[in-house]
């Protein structure tokens, strides 16, 4: 019986789930323990799972990162808070030169079952460094896995796959979507892998990939579409790192047209990326270049402005058409 | 004397430093920090013998790895020449259950974990990236990135804390090694806090050479480094890191304290790096050959010997012998380290993820296509 829950308490459900299945696994992160998170995402969880297993660190990115490495060699699998997107990054070299390398250098004998959690992206209105998208800087360090989730029920499961899952995982949620409420199967098991992409859906006409908060703003842009009697194709692409790029050649071999959006800046982001092997893979399908939709290669505006910045319905159809005007 | 302090004038830092074997060989029965704490070691004879065979042994190690370096066989070597008794000090002062965190330096203290030495030659001559199983030999790959690990190590202690296993004589404790370059690291000082916060069972065991590669002390610090404890909130004690002994004994006792469950220490084994920061380094460049003279005249295993002649603990014989077998071992791990073989190259694709990637194994397949297909080719 699918109850109906939002996108962040759906990731609550899925922790708590995470927190009973296994006592090894723990919580660890600034404000996540007696406040629940500054996005109520660990709510409920440290009163009934004590201080030892959702601990409230000291204020210090590398330090949960780094200490989060020491208890994984431990035996633990710690799920890591990070607070907003721009404060990842004083744990950045202990993500992309530790977390990433360590199975690697000591020729597989260290596993780090360690999930990052970093709410992500904008349109909240926020001040500078918290409404950014950081998902390619770890996207292109090999040694992590990147997934990021768009829907109530892909955040309940994915977040249980990402925590029982030996890879390191940096896990992204989009947290203008956390309020957002759809059916979650909360006694169902996963019925699709963590590392796939997933045709959400059906068209003819061009194919629009998206992941996290866009594939909300690429559904709206497909039903306005209808309008102009075309019909969209929408991959929620779930997984960063590794790509799962299949469907996505599958489907633009049979719509000939792609449409890649994202809100972090274009210059190097993930749509790069995938442009270039949807040439490589499907180029004789194509119909036109595999278009951008992205942020601008600027910081991260201010909120009044943001709104100009984001990628939306307008700007995701005008791609769409100008692949029909090559 | 108060923490081991010795008359302004000698080569004591102010501020003094516990010291149970002078650079004479003189032994000290026991030296009573400022904050009342009794330092001292029981050695047997036999006892004193081994230490001087570890501290003769890592450096004769550490010379052939030089040598080898300079012959082309290592890629490069991080000697720890100078630094042997603050090493076989604190590593032996390590029980069984104590776990190691060490930086790329610290071939000493994996000499007296038991652990074959040739080890961590396969990082130096470039044949893997230092890789070995660190749960089994309670002692962590070699960290390249100054200070990274003290991070690793706190958690870990923590880890030891929610296992429960603190608390008794068979509690386990972790042993942070960094240098003095380390102690401006961001990351060592989140350590420091974390490590308070939660009492982690952790002596943080800081090797200060007095060189970050060309950079001295006082571009680290104003104050000496052992006092930064005072401001996280545990003690923080100076060694004579010279002096194996004093090395031991307050190692020894800041890892009991932890396994008991008091909490962290930091260490500051005050040496010399008596060499160059790596074999690619040139310390002519930044310092004057007068200051290693001084140090020479302060060397950890000299000290040592002359203790044992003194006490009539050992003999010529032994001393022959003792260099004939280091001798007979360094010999070994040089043939050892020249049939290291080459990976081959499709293994770089291998252990990048627990669960595999379809991507890396992808460029694996296209990498090995690539291969095959110079095969009977002629260059």
């Amino acid at each position: 019986m699918a109850e109906t829950v939002t996108l962040g308490k759906a990731l609550n459900h899925g922790l708590r789930r995470a927190l009973e299945n296994d006592p090894k696994v723990i919580i660890m992160g600034e404000d996540v323990g007696k406040l629940g998170g500054v996005f109520r995402i660990t709510d409920g969880l440290q009163k009934d799972f004590g201080e030892d297993r959702v601990i409230d660190t000291p204020l210090a990115e590398s330090g949960i990162v780094g200490t989060a490495i020491g208890l994984a060699i431990r035996g633990y699998r710690p799920v890591c808070e990070i607070q907003f997107d721009g404060f990842v990054f004083p744990a950045f070299n202990q993500i992309v030169a530790q977390v990433s390398k360590m199975f690697y250098r000591s020729l597989g004998n260290v596993r780090l079952p360690i999930v990052i959690r970093i709410p992500y992206g904008g349109g909240i209105g926020a001040v500078e460094h918290h409404s950014e998208s950081p998902e390619a800087y770890f996207s292109h360090t090999p040694g992590l896995k990147v997934v990021t989730c768009a829907n109530p029920a892909d955040a309940y499961h994915m977040i249980q796959q990402a925590i029982s899952s030996d890879d390191p995982i940096l896990f992204f949620e989009p947290k203008r979507r956390y309020w957002e409420k759809g059916p979650v199967e909360l006694d169902a098991a996963p019925d699709f892998p963590l590392h796939a992409s997933r045709l959400i859906r059906e068209g003819t006409d061009a194919t629009v990939l998206a992941y996290g908060p866009m594939v909300r703003t690429a559904l709206d842009a497909a039903s306005a579409a209808t309008d102009d009697g075309r019909e969209l194709e929408v991959i929620d692409l779930r997984t960063l790192s590794p790509l799962d790029m299949g469907r996505v050649y599958e489907s633009v071999r049979k719509t000939g047209r792609c449409v890649v959006v994202h809100e972090g800046p274009g210059n190097l982001g993930l749509g790069a990326e995938i442009a270039a092997r949807v040439t490589e893979e499907c180029f004789y399908s194509l119909e036109a270049p595999v278009l951008r939709v992205t942020g601008f290669d600027v910081p991260y505006p201010a909120a009044r402005v943001e709104e100009d910045y984001l990628p939306d319905l307008d700007r995701v159809l005008d791609a769409v058409d100008r692949t029909f005007g090559w | 004397m108060a923490n081991g302090e010795s008359e302004p004038g000698t080569d004591v830092p102010a501020g003094g430093f516990v010291q149970l074997l002078t650079p004479e060989g003189e032994r000290v029965d026991s030296v009573t920090t400022a904050d009342g704490v009794t330092y001292s070691v029981d050695f047997t004879d036999d006892e004193y013998r081994e230490l001087y065979r570890d501290l003769v042994t890592v450096r004769r190690l550490d010379a052939e790895a030089t040598a080898l370096q300079r012959q082309g066989e290592l890629g490069i070597w991080a000697s720890l020449l100078g630094q042997e008794a603050a090493q076989v000090g604190s590593g032996r002062a390590m029980r069984p259950q104590d776990m190691a965190f060490p930086t790329y330096r610290e071939h000493g203290v994996l000499y007296t974990r038991g652990i074959d030495p040739i080890m961590p030659f396969g990082l130096f001559r470039g044949v893997d990236q230092g890789g070995w199983d660190p749960v089994k030999f309670k002692f962590n790959t070699y960290t390249i990135v100054i200070g990274a690990q003290t991070l690793h190590a706190t958690g870990y202690a923590m880890g030891i804390t929610m296992d429960g296993k603190t608390g008794n004589a068979d509690g386990e404790a972790v042993i942070a090694y960094f240098g003095d370059g380390a102690t401006s690291q961001g990351d060592v000082n989140e350590a420091f806090v974390w490590s308070g916060v939660f009492h982690a069972p952790i002596v943080f065991f800081c090797q200060n050479n007095q060189y970050a590669i060309s950079e001295p002390l006082e571009r680290q610090t104003r104050i000496p480094l052992y006092r930064r404890a005072a401001g996280y909130g545990f003690p923080g004690v100076r060694i004579d890191g010279n002096d194996v002994l004093a090395s031991f004994a307050v190692t020894r006792a800041a890892l009991d304290q932890a396994r008991q469950g008091q909490g962290p220490t930091l260490i500051e084994a005050y040496t010399y790096r008596m060499g160059a920061h790596t074999s690619s380094d040139d310390p002519t460049r930044y310092r004057i050959a007068s200051e290693v003279e001084s140090w020479k005249a302060k060397d950890p295993i000299a000290r040592v010997k002359a203790f044992l002649v003194k006490q009539q603990i050992a003999d010529d014989t032994f001393f022959g012998e003792v260099d004939d077998s280091a001798r007979d071992l360094a010999l070994h791990l040089r043939e050892r380290v020249l049939a290291m073989p080459d990976p081959e190259p499709i293994s770089m694709f291998d252990n990048v993820y627990p669960n595999g990637s379809p991507e890396v194994d992808a460029q694996r397949e296209q990498f090995a296509a690539y291969q095959a297909s110079f095969e009977g080719s002629v260059h």
